[in-house]
């Protein structure tokens, strides 16, 4: 038990890994063998993950479980893990999610072993970047995540993917680029890159830099950040590849992209760039405020007029994450106030809420998608009579993405609002006119999909479209749970959210 | 240490090339058998040595001395530090896998690896290894001229003989005379130290660890490091010196394209260090922004004109003058971050260059094409291959968890520390790279088979998979646990640090 407490942390982050390792010994025909197998080795993190969120002291300060492991000694870094309650909700939303994925890739036939493992690596990549405590560490997971998901776009995706698989590549690493040179920076002045050492020492630098003003040196290192992070949540204008990764990933790819991969910008945001540049956030919050706006409200007009499902959800990620972005903008403007800490708990609050409703959303189409094989909204219609488990299904996720009260995204979005309204007034403003979109986009996915005249092409014969299966139904169930009592009872992740905020801002 | 294993490392390759010159020509597979069993007694010793080095000890170990020429100072001194073991380790592995992959003849129908006059080319190619092996261990700058000479000779031979039918006169012709001129040039800067050491302490020696400590003078060192740096560095691919070398790549049979990217770069950089930098320290001092201004273009350069290739080896062989000029710039920083780096990515570029020309080489011995545009779908029918050319690029893009970016980082690190707008710009080959290699991975091992290869190309053997799977574990294992390899190559970097005055 001992062992178990002391080693949580990467036992948590490693055992995907490994057993993707185990993996490689597997037959590759035995499909029940390699999904059962890697189900259960998802389920261990998730396990373990609760266990770890039952030990986490809400009332202690800054971070527990750490552990530090020599890694590479010549430049000072090292394994160093540990969570507070921003990156415990994380973790917990990571490893709900990815066996939720794979459950949801069941019905996947090609290829099904290296599929399997690449979902594996995945989440031990996305885990990595939420409980590193070392600069370097927490880049080096932000990198290698991305390379499952290439594979998985390219190799598991629809008619698009070498398009759309090598945009997402190229933008994402394209956007880490200042991130790498910003954290090469920091090591080679501090000779470490523990972050609790980094940002004491740099937030305190006076006097010069390379020649320049060090506060000119800051403010191009702030935005080099900035953009990385900006890319992966993504915020408009970098949000370009979004649509099209999401729409070519495979269902359970999109889920996961959607559900963690896109928090992992927002992580970075609270993690890296208001802890180390306190005044540039401030200085330059007003721009971001305004690139969350546009995101939101160019995000829903943008989602309104897809005719593609898939495309929809998408464009309604970058939608809601917009509202995570203005959040945290709020939180920089008024550091200190009790307004901040509203609109960051909010913002925190919606990155989890997001996870569940854009996955449980990407795995709804995937499941219409399979029986249809199309996307097209034109070409569905009134199929609510042919499927009513499915329909009241995507009605629920769709009210809880919408922003419903008594669902998980009204809390959130009401708190970001609540927060950001008196520090960002117009923007907020505009924002919630932006809200106004939201319910117009999901009313139009619903009425597409489910009402109207019924396409009689799905009703009869060899395309008789056919009702989610109990599979599909257990994807959906734990999401569905948490979204309800989110939405009922916010006040048991709050608290562990809101210790994590205060002690942060 | 009385076993003498650094010379039995040097001379195994050579009296295996004896050996395999006594068989008759007819006999291919015992010509190959003693090849491999050569080559693979080569790669334990390596191994060994490296794993029985010293770390705590640092400086050289494993040292002999024989006298050779007492009258001029000359005589047969090996050694290995933190900086020269890895790469005698990767000599051994470069000539374990390129002896496997040069198998031919080895299952049903497959026409790969070398057909013709097996024996003769595994001789020269074992001359070769000799030469290089003797580079990396040599603490005397004569004996290292000796053997630098005897590992660029035989390259002729290789590429003239066994090479690309439609370049390889030209591409032979280019390279040797390349070489020799550089080597020329640093021979002169040799003898000037010769000459100058020897005034200044009354012994005339060869011997490098006596050259350290001649106290040449400022104006002396500025006046010879250039010719003797870059001198040298032509050999490791330096802009605006590297013309020679993606010709020689893309002509040179798969074995020798291997031993050529993957080491012999690597002699004209270390040698480069071990001489230019170490032995003229103040020189390098001075000059130092001239090696980073021409490194910092090789690395971004590389990447552009790799970029638009269509050929797989030129593609390749741009890459490498891209990576060399990461060495090269990691080299010019004279900082602890910077040659640390630059140490480990000529291991890490070693492996990684050997395994992309070894996998090329698998799909023209069955496709016979290289254009990228008219491969496809390679994947279905070596999974094998294809995994190990995306570790392959995932290293050559610098992903974390493989052993570039466990080079690269400290590299750019170094920069920082000297001059941070070149480390901006070299960065941008990171993308460049990243986009190069992502496009090539998808459009010769994924999509479709071209129908004229249909039925045509077989499985790669056994053996090709060995080599994969030697060079690939290298990789990975350096970059989950940097510290395999990492505080070796610090502790030659402390040396190196030590006679440039920098802690």
């Amino acid at each position: 038990m001992d062992f178990l407490t002391s080693h949580l942390l990467s036992l948590i982050l490693f055992i995907p890994a490994v057993s993707a390792l185990v993996m490689l010994f597997m037959p590759k025909d035995e499909a029940k063998l390699l999904r059962w197998f890697t189900l259960g080795a998802s389920l261990i993190p998730f396990a373990l993950s609760i266990f770890l969120w039952t030990q986490f002291k809400s009332g202690v300060t800054g971070f527990q479980f750490e552990e530090k492991y020599v890694w590479y000694q010549a430049i000072n870094s090292s394994l160093h893990l540990g969570v507070d309650g921003l990156s415990l909700t994380m973790v917990l939303l990571t490893t709900l999610l990815t066996p939720l994925a794979i459950l949801a890739s069941f019905s996947v036939t090609d290829r099904i072993k290296p599929y399997m493992m690449l979902f594996l690596f995945l989440e031990t990549g996305m885990l990595g970047v939420f409980v590193a405590m070392d600069l370097l560490i927490f880049f080096v997971f932000w990198e290698i995540g991305l390379v499952p998901m290439y594979f998985l776009i390219s190799q598991w995706g629809s008619a698009n993917k070498d398009y759309a698989s090598l945009k997402f590549m190229i933008y994402t690493m394209g956007g880490s680029l200042g991130l790498l040179l910003g954290i090469q920076l920091l090591g080679s002045l501090f000779g470490t890159f523990d972050l609790a050492v980094i940002t004491a020492k740099w937030t305190s630098a006076q006097g010069f830099l390379l020649g320049y003003p060090i506060a000119t040196i800051k403010t191009i290192a702030f935005w080099a950040f900035v953009i990385a992070f900006a890319i992966k949540v993504p915020v408009w204008p970098f949000h370009t590849w979004l649509p099209d990764a999401h729409t070519e990933a495979p269902t359970a790819g999109s889920m996961l992209l959607a559900g963690v991969l896109l928090k992992l910008g927002a992580y970075g945001f609270l993690r890296l760039v208001l802890p180390l540049y306190p005044v540039e956030s401030h200085n330059y919050a007003g721009w971001l405020a305004l690139l969350a706006t546009a995101a939101i409200v160019f995000g829903a007009f943008a989602a309104y007029g897809q005719t593609d499902f898939k495309r929809l959800v998408a464009y309604s990620s970058i939608n809601h994450m917009g509202f995570v972005v203005l959040g945290i903008a709020a939180a920089a403007f008024a550091a200190g106030t009790a307004d901040a800490h509203i609109a960051m708990n909010g913002a925190i609050l919606q990155m989890f809420n997001h996870g569940l409703s854009a996955a449980g959303m990407f795995f709804l189409v995937g499941v219409i998608y399979e029986r249809t094989h199309t996307r097209n909204l034109e070409e569905f219609g009134g199929l609510f009579p042919l499927v009513p488990i499915y329909g009241g299904i995507l009605i629920f996720t769709s009210m809880a993405s919408l922003g419903l009260p008594g669902l998980n995204g009204f809390v959130s979005e009401f708190l970001v609002v609540r927060g950001a309204f008196p520090v960002l007034t117009v923007y907020t403003a505009i924002s919630m006119l932006g809200l106004l979109f939201t319910g117009a986009y999901i009313l139009k996915g619903i009425m597409k999909v489910l009402h109207g005249p019924l396409n009689e092409h799905w009703a009869h014969g060899e395309h008789k479209l056919t009702e989610i299966n109990t599979r599909e139904i257990f994807v959906m169930a734990p999401l569905m749970t948490l979204i309800l009592v989110i939405g009922i009872w916010p006040a048991w992740i709050l608290e562990v959210i809101n210790k994590a905020v205060m002690r942060l801002f | 240490m009385n076993f003498p294993v650094l010379s039995i490392i040097v001379f195994t390759p050579i009296v295996a090339a004896l050996i395999i010159l006594l068989i008759p020509a007819e006999r291919k597979t015992e010509a190959r058998g003693v090849a491999l069993a050569a080559a693979t007694f080569a790669l334990l010793l390596s191994f060994w040595v490296y794993l029985s080095y010293d770390k705590t000890a640092a400086g050289y170990q494993f040292v002999e001395q024989y006298s050779w020429l007492p009258q001029l100072g000359i005589s047969l001194h090996l050694g290995v530090d933190g900086i020269s073991a890895p790469l005698v380790l990767l000599t051994g592995v470069v000539m374990f896998t390129g002896v496997l992959i040069s198998w031919g003849d080895f299952g049903e129908h497959v026409s790969a690896g070398i057909q013709d006059r097996p024996r003769e080319f595994f001789a020269f190619l074992f001359i070769l290894a000799t030469g290089v092996f003797g580079v990396f261990v040599s603490l005397d700058l004569f004996m290292l001229f000796f053997f630098y000479e005897i590992a660029v000779f035989p390259m002729y031979l290789l590429i003239v003989i066994w090479g690309w039918i439609q370049t390889r006169e030209y591409a032979a012709m280019k390279l040797t005379l390349y070489l020799f001129i550089g080597s020329v040039v640093a021979l002169v800067g040799a003898l000037a130290m010769y000459w100058v050491a020897g005034q200044n302490t009354g012994i005339y020696t060869f011997d490098m660890l006596q050259l350290e400590k001649a106290g040449f003078s400022a104006s002396f060192q500025n006046l010879w490091f250039l010719p003797v740096f870059f001198g040298f560095a032509v050999l490791g691919g330096i802009w605006p010196f590297h013309n020679w070398s993606p010709d020689g790549h893309v002509a040179a049979p798969t074995a020798v394209s291997m031993f050529h990217a993957g080491v012999l770069m690597k002699l004209g950089a270390f040698a480069a260090l071990r001489v230019g930098i170490m032995l003229l320290p103040e020189g390098a001092k001075h000059w130092s922004w001239i090696i980073m201004l021409c490194a910092g273009v090789a690395v971004v350069y590389g990447a552009f004109i790799a970029f638009v290739q269509t050929d797989m080896k030129y593609m390749i062989g741009f890459s490498s003058v891209s990576h060399m000029g990461l060495v090269m710039l990691g080299i010019s920083t004279l900082n602890h971050d910077g040659l640390l780096g630059a140490g480990v990515q000529m291991f890490s570029h070693g492996v990684m260059t050997a395994l992309f020309f070894a996998v090329t080489g698998m799909i023209y011995d069955r496709s016979h094409t290289r254009q990228i545009p008219e491969l496809g779908g390679m994947n279905k029918i070596m999974p094998f291959a294809s995994i190990g050319f995306i570790i392959g690029g995932l290293v050559s893009m610098g992903m974390p968890g493989f052993s570039g970016f466990i080079a690269e980082f400290p590299i750019f690190m170094g920069v920082w520390k000297t001059q941070w707008l070149v480390a901006v710009i070299a960065s941008i080959s990171i993308i460049l790279t990243a986009a190069y290699i992502m496009l090539a991975i998808r459009r010769v091992f994924f999509g479709k088979m071209p129908e004229k290869f249909e039925g045509h190309i077989t499985p790669i053997t056994i053996l090709d998979k060995v080599a994969i799977f030697t060079l690939c574990s290298f990789m990975v294992v350096i970059g989950v646990f940097p510290s395999f390899m990492v505080p070796m190559v610090e502790t030659g970097v402390q040396n190196a640090l030590r006679l440039l005055g920098v802690q």
